[in-house]
């Protein structure tokens, strides 16, 4: 199960030429996670990696489960939601973070979780949000998918649209008014 | 030969805007030989230029310069900054707009006489009808290059419109079509036939639909006596002891504060900015502002009772192909109390892409709900309302306590719905979801009202003094060189989409204020 994944930061000695990004690049396009370095999170059946340096591996895998609770589409990988948030991984957001993802820890513990990437069902890491859904936490983290996520062009076929279309003529040979089950 | 005009030359007319209102003025009267300085403060962005990209065609040509909102409306709470969701650049909101061109209807001239008395609403019938109208709708058709008007035949019907059309008349609606668009559906006036491309609402960027930015912008300019200074954001306009206005003190690309001298000054900056202006301008002369003895400077905001629904279907409908507004109907749009308010709507096809669908959906929503319905982006199908909203003395624009990037006050946008605006958009959302169910929606959303696309009524036009800014010409009542050209010189909204009118309008002013300086009366 993706939410319970685990967080692991070995060193991967034949990768050391390249640099994280590259290997982020790599894994992405290989649509398989292949190394994992210091600083990156993933999960053993994870097809994506984040680099983090600034925030924690567990905070950023907080932040990737909450996207994911705020915004779930079953047919996206978590690599989507984590590009989405990886610009939390910054000097400037740390507190927001920091001090989010431990009310958001302390709101499941008060439900009775260890803490809220362990909850194994979505519809109770809902409460969950549901609880701290006023803070500007929640609310910064939220507004900020709204663009992080959608606005991905690689996640647009997953949901048929088809983004730019002047370069292909439009679509006056291509469909316009091709609906046929009317 | 693009003219270039002295600042010191007070023979020239200065424009304020250069959008539907301000742009078509400006070129109006270039074409008559009159000198016209045009002052946009956005920049010049031509069909090349334009992204077939939602966010990026935002941060490109969207009015992003700060605003504050107030009042009941959700937009205020869901998008505080963005009360309006408008366009900064030469040729203003005709870059982004869909197209739809219809007239008003005879009786919506008259708002007052029709409807009678509305409780807390401020209604006031124009003082021009639609036999004055008549010859101008018909030049801004013409102009335009409107279809299903004059012999130019109407567009064909994408996927969107086939699934809205089918819907409307199998629950008994007459008059369907594929309205009345200021896109071409062949080549017209040296413009392309429209491609279905799709993203009318980022640019065209076939120049199959009308926009002032590469129309009468460039036509204006090609007369020599139209300079557009592009990236000029006027800050106030100056008047002498009599009370005349003088010309208008701007900032220009650079920053630097600049003073054109004028004969007449005319403001087309939208339904916020305009009145913003003429609030900003106040001395101690008009310590309220700027023609402002009525007190209606900013008041009487109408923005179109608008809503949208979206219906997903178990097989694809893709809306996204083809005309952003691809049809109509119009049996709603008549003015029949029964219903259980006055004036009417229209229903207009819109679609959204992917990523604009998400912002404005449910804007704050989350969960399975929400994303479900975007799961079915490919099935959804789409219609927009835009009903007449009712005229109130509490809605509308003061000046706010934020400044922009210049130092000036930005305009506080404050909006309540009134009941019968409520009442009319919970009848549209009941007709609209029943027109999908119709075809087999397997699910509906009745959706709120985007930052608002039509503003109107700001600046509004009266036969008293007493009861609005300027006069049946768009001229002030305070100030007999100073008008209004843009669309906040709107008495009453009416059901129909507001730029037809609006450059009807300033069609007709650009003839009055050519023949008034003629016979050397302003
Ligand atoms: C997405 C969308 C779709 C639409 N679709 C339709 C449609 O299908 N049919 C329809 O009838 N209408 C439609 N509209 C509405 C239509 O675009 C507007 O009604 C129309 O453009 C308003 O004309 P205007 O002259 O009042 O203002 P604008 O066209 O907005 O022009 C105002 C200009 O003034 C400039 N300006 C403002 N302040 C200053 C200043 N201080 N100094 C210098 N310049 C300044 C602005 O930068 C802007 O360029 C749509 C609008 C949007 C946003
Ligand atoms: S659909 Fe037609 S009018 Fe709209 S942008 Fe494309 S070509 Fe232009």
């Amino acid at each position: 199960m993706k939410h319970s994944r685990e967080l692991k930061r070995p060193v991967s000695p034949q990768m050391a030429g390249l640099t994280r990004r590259a290997l982020l690049a790599r894994a992405v396009a290989a649509g398989s996670m292949a190394v994992i370095g210091t600083g990156f999170i993933a999960a053993p059946d994870a097809a994506w990696a984040v680099e983090v340096t600034v925030i924690t591996p567990e905070q950023m895998a907080t932040l990737v489960q909450m996207a994911r609770d705020i915004y779930p589409h079953d047919r996206l990988a978590d690599r989507f939601y984590a590009v989405a948030v990886k610009g939390y991984d910054d000097a400037a957001q740390q507190a927001l973070v920091a001090e989010g993802v431990a009310a958001l820890d302390a709101a499941a513990k008060a439900q009775g979780h260890a803490n809220y990437v362990s909850i194994g069902w979505e519809d109770d890491r809902v409460k969950v949000l549901q609880a701290i859904e006023s803070t500007p936490f929640f609310q910064t983290v939220r507004a900020g998918l709204v663009t992080g996520l959608y606005n991905q062009k690689e996640i647009w076929p997953l949901f048929g649209y088809e983004g730019e279309s002047f370069s292909q003529g439009g679509y006056i040979e291509r469909g316009f008014n091709d609906i046929d089950w009317l | 030969m693009v003219a270039k005009f002295d600042l010191n030359d007070d023979s020239v007319v200065v424009v304020i805007g250069t959008g539907a209102g301000g742009g078509v003025l400006s070129n109006e009267l270039a074409q008559q030989g009159v000198k016209v300085v045009a002052l946009e403060a956005g920049g010049r962005y031509l069909p090349e230029d334009y992204i077939n990209d939602e966010w990026d065609s935002f941060a490109q040509l969207a009015w992003t310069d700060a605003r504050t909102t107030s009042g009941s409306w959700r937009v205020a709470r869901d998008f505080a900054g963005l009360p309006a969701w408008i366009v900064k650049a030469v040729g203003g909101t005709t870059t982004h707009w869909a197209g739809a061109s219809i007239r008003f209807q005879d009786h919506e001239w008259k708002a007052l006489t029709t409807y009678g008395k509305v409780e807390g609403a401020n209604l006031l019938d124009w003082p021009i009808d639609a036999a004055e109208m008549a010859p101008w709708y018909e030049k801004a058709e013409t102009k335009l290059g409107v279809t299903r008007t004059g012999d130019r035949a109407g567009l064909p019907g994408n996927n969107n419109f086939k699934v809205f059309e089918k819907g409307a008349k199998a629950v008994g609606y007459s008059e369907v079509h594929t309205g009345r668009m200021a896109i071409n559906s062949r080549d017209y006036d040296d413009r392309m036939a429209c491609q279905q491309t799709g993203f009318c609402f980022q640019g065209c960027k076939w120049g199959a639909k009308w926009s002032a930015a590469y129309t009468d912008i460039p036509r204006g300019e090609a007369t020599g006596n139209l300079e557009v200074r592009e990236r000029s954001h006027v800050a106030r306009i100056l008047h002498n002891d009599q009370g005349k206005v003088t010309g208008v003190e701007y900032f220009d690309k650079d920053g630097n504060l600049q003073m054109q001298k004028a004969r007449i000054v005319c403001v087309a900056g939208n339904s916020f900015e305009s009145p913003r202006l003429l609030l900003n301008s106040a001395s101690s002369m008009f310590p309220n502002g700027l023609a402002n003895s009525s007190g209606m400077v900013g008041k009487n905001y109408m923005r179109h009772t608008t809503g949208s629904v979206y219906a997903i279907f178990d097989k694809p409908v893709r809306m996204w192909r083809g005309t952003t507004m691809a049809g109509i109907m119009q049996d709603e749009a008549r003015h029949d109390p029964s219903r259980g308010f006055v004036g009417g709507y229209e229903l207009e096809t819109l679609s959204l892409g992917l990523p604009f669908m998400a912002a404005f959906l449910n804007p704050g929503a989350w969960g399975r709900s929400f994303t479900t319905a975007l799961d079915s982006y490919e099935n959804m199908a789409g219609m927009w309302i835009v009903g007449e909203d009712m005229p109130q003395l509490t809605n509308g624009v003061t000046l706010s306590d934020t400044k922009d990037q210049f130092g000036l006050p930005v305009a506080n946008v404050n909006f309540d719905d009134h009941p019968n605006d409520i009442a009319m958009r919970n009848h549209a959302y009941q007709r609209g979801i029943a027109i999908y169910e119709a075809v087999g929606a397997t699910r509906t959303m009745p959706t709120t009202p985007y930052p608002s696309t039509h503003n109107l009524g700001t600046n509004r036009m009266s036969e008293k003094p007493e009861d609005g800014v300027v006069n049946k010409w768009g001229q002030s009542h305070d100030i007999a060189n100073l008008f209004v050209s843009d669309g906040s010189q709107f008495t009453t909204g009416a059901a129909e989409n507001p730029t037809l009118t609006i450059v009807a309008l300033a069609i007709r002013q650009a003839d009055h204020i050519a023949r008034e300086m003629s016979a050397g009366n302003i």
